[in-house]
């Protein structure tokens, strides 16, 4: 083999090695773009820190709760309220009621997802369960609270939006790891914006 | 093909082929690994085939009939996948390793040891992918496309298999390309600029860096499979913080450039055989070069048009509409210069020539199809049709395999030193184009009044034209038959090929003798 055939086959193998490792940078680039755009329905995990959100002159917006449960997940989870109404820029609490109807100790983290999309942005929690990781006793049941909020800004195409939660069994898996892995993921999109 | 190039050659070559079986398996030379590549497909093309036809049988009436549900799914799988990695890429691997060399006046591929590896680690893949209909669970029946959380959370454990054949497919493919990239960069006969190579070249330059693109993508997507399915992570997995979209957009990436890998060399192909037979030069070469280029690069941004349905932002479907549309030109571009090369031309035709017409006038009734798909409002209506089926069968039967069947009729003289019998070269032909046009044309109709894909079983209105699909099925699996036995009778004899074999044909294989000697060029030859 001749010199230029030997050059030609090493740039091929790192171009080979470089898309390879392409298709693994794929998976944060699709997080970070998901986050820029806020596409996908994905609401962050973290409670927001921006006192001053509440205005008097909201407008109306309808909330639909849904829960499911994932794959094999077990607890009996639903919403307290189907529907409320809510002015934007106006806090509002509600519940949902968690039981563990095994009997045995389990752990559950719920993931929240909104619908249509581009509300997901401009809802921001005071408070929600989802931000942690449940612990419930053989036959324990809880209510577990979501403080939540509308911001001005909602698009006015927008009067009514799902708010979906679908709790996971993560009793198998490290708790502090994925609450970590999450706040991590959120903090490095979103220096500039308030926190939700 | 190659016994009777032996029994030919071996008196007047010292360095003939080796005798017995060993020969095939230790093999470095160029022309032994094309034919192996070659007869090695042709298997797949009638494995695949088969299930192709149980899926047909199944569809011929409505109601539950001869397979159950769940293995008309593994069906519907393994054909897709053993018709893509299988029969079509390996074909034309095949075509590469015969022609390429002796096109560019090369004594050989660049990398021969290298060659035979990645020829000899498929037969590995596909019995590792077929064993597994064997197996607990069954064989993958997650469909070709294989979308995750079907092919992690719900799979089969067979999917583990499924992963490693996918591995080694890709490892093969990845080795061929490398291959013919190095060839036909370092290794032209002097004077063969690249604005001189024949054109069936540059589709493979072009594919092959295709391949090097998106088959390690491919590979990262089946090992992130693998990741979540045994060492618990989650990419796809929505529980853990990843995404089953993101698994479409890897695949597509992907997928979209695969498709015109099974496309660009049929491009190449159709040029030859049209200037051959029309007794002309090509029309417009330096554009049927641009124009394979501009569709290899905007094949990779095209590829969510492939998933408008799963919640594109509007700014999105527009750009992946236009940019998809845009193809239509460069595609545009070579339909025209085929149509112009024929402009009067002194035009005969034989087998070649009649599976290249049919290859342009199909292959564009497959594109324009594929425009209809592209405007995404349709698309919502027509996504996970039979129209979709309709449309990349247009594009890959009498597309890519019809292609290829012309590019086998068009050198086995070569190949072989024989000429193949016209007649039924012929017979062959058009019980093909018959048995394709009847089997998915109305699959169009049944589409878009509704057929979704993948159903083992359908709504009473579509009944008669699935019966009709079905019987062209069986016409056209039965005509491989006879392509099959024509072949066969080339291999063993028949009328002598002359070296040029075709009155128009042009290119350094038609300067040596048929059959092609065991070594060509070992000499460069000189390129004015």
């Amino acid at each position: 083999m001749n010199e230029g055939s030997k050059k030609t086959v090493k740039t091929l193998c790192f171009a080979v090695l470089g898309m390879f490792t392409f298709s693994f940078a794929l998976v944060p680039l699709y997080n970070v773009f998901c986050e820029v755009t806020g596409l996908n329905g994905k609401i962050e995990l973290r409670a927001t820190n921006d006192k001053n959100i509440e205005i008097d002159n909201g407008r109306d917006i309808s909330i639909q709760f849904v829960s499911h449960n994932n794959e094999e997940m077990p607890w009996a989870f639903k919403p307290s309220e189907d529907n409320i109404q809510i002015k934007t820029g106006k806090y509002r609490t509600t519940t949902f009621y968690v039981k563990n109807t095994t009997n045995k100790t389990m752990v559950a983290q719920a993931i929240p997802s909104v619908a249509p999309s581009n509300a997901a942005a401009h809802l921001k929690k005071l408070e929600c369960f989802c931000f942690e990781q449940q612990e419930l006793a053989p036959g324990e049941e809880a209510l577990l609270p979501v403080r939540l909020i509308f911001d001005n800004e909602l698009p006015t195409s927008i009067n009514s939006v799902v708010l979906s939660y679908t709790i996971f069994d993560v009793t198998d898996y490290n708790d502090v790891e994925f609450t970590q892995r999450h706040n991590d993921d959120h903090h490095a999109g979103h220096e500039m914006e308030p926190s939700i | 093909m190659s016994a009777v190039i032996e029994s030919h050659n071996h008196d007047d070559h010292h360095h003939g082929p080796a005798k017995g079986l060993t020969r095939w398996l230790y093999t470095t030379n160029h022309k032994d690994i094309g034919t192996l590549y070659l007869w090695f497909s042709f298997a797949m093309f009638l494995i695949g085939g088969a299930m192709a036809m149980v899926i047909r049988a199944e569809l011929f009436q409505p109601g539950m009939q001869i397979v159950e549900p769940e293995f008309y799914n593994q069906m519907l799988t393994l054909h897709g996948l053993i018709m893509v990695f299988g029969a079509v890429m390996p074909a034309f691997v095949g075509l590469a390793n015969w022609l390429v060399p002796m096109m560019v006046g090369a004594p050989d591929m660049a990398l021969p040891r290298m060659n035979n590896l990645s020829f000899w680690i498929l037969p590995f893949a596909f019995f590792v992918l077929l064993s597994s209909l064997f197996m607990e669970g069954g064989a993958p029946n997650f469909g070709w496309t294989f979308y995750a959380p079907l092919s992690t959370t719900y799979a089969p454990p067979s999917v583990t298999f499924f992963i490693f054949s996918v591995h080694i497919m890709g490892a093969s493919s990845i080795m061929g390309s490398i291959n013919v990239i190095v060839t036909i960069m370092n290794m032209r006969a002097p004077g063969m600029t690249l604005m001189k190579m024949p054109l069936f070249v540059w589709s493979w330059l072009i594919t092959a860096y295709l391949l090097i693109a998106v088959m390690p993508v491919l590979a990262g997507a089946v090992t992130m499979m693998l990741m979540d399915i045994h060492f618990g992570t989650s990419f796809f997995n929505a529980s853990g913080g990843g995404d089953p979209v993101l698994f479409q957009h890897i695949f597509w990436f992907f997928g979209h450039p695969e498709v015109y890998i099974m496309i660009l060399p049929a491009f190449g192909i159709a040029s030859h055989i049209i200037e051959t037979f029309s007794r002309k030069q090509l029309f417009g070469y330096a554009s049927m070069v641009w124009a394979m280029a501009s569709i290899a690069i905007l094949s990779f941004v095209v590829w969510a048009h492939h998933m408008f349905t799963v919640g594109l932002p509007l700014a999105a479907e527009l750009f992946f509409m236009w940019a998809t549309m845009l193809i239509a030109v460069p595609t545009g571009v070579k339909v025209f210069n085929w149509v112009t090369t024929m402009f009067k031309g002194s035009i005969s035709y034989e087998t070649p020539m009649l599976f290249a017409i049919a290859f342009v006038v199909l292959f564009t009734i497959g594109g324009f199809s594929g425009l209809m798909l592209a405007i995404t409002p349709a698309d919502f209506q027509y996504h996970d049709t039979y129209f979709v089926v309709a449309h990349f069968h247009y594009v890959l039967v009498p597309g890519s395999i019809f292609s290829i069947m012309a590019a086998v009729y068009y050198w086995i003289p070569k190949w072989t030193g024989n000429m193949y019998d016209e007649r039924l070269g012929k017979l062959h032909f058009w019980l093909s184009f018959i048995g394709v046009n009847v089997t998915f044309f109305p699959q169009h109709w049944i589409g878009l009044a509704g057929m979704p894909r993948r159903v083992p079983d359908y709504a009473l209105q579509f009944a008669d034209w699935n019966m009709i699909s079905s019987v062209g099925a069986f016409l056209f699996g039965a005509s491989q038959i006879l392509f099959l036995f024509i072949v066969l009778k080339t291999v063993m004899g028949g009328k002598k090929a002359t070296p040029e074999v075709w009155e128009g044909s042009r290119g350094l294989e038609w300067t040596v003798e048929s059959p092609a000697p065991y070594h060509t060029f070992t000499t460069p030859p000189k390129v004015n």
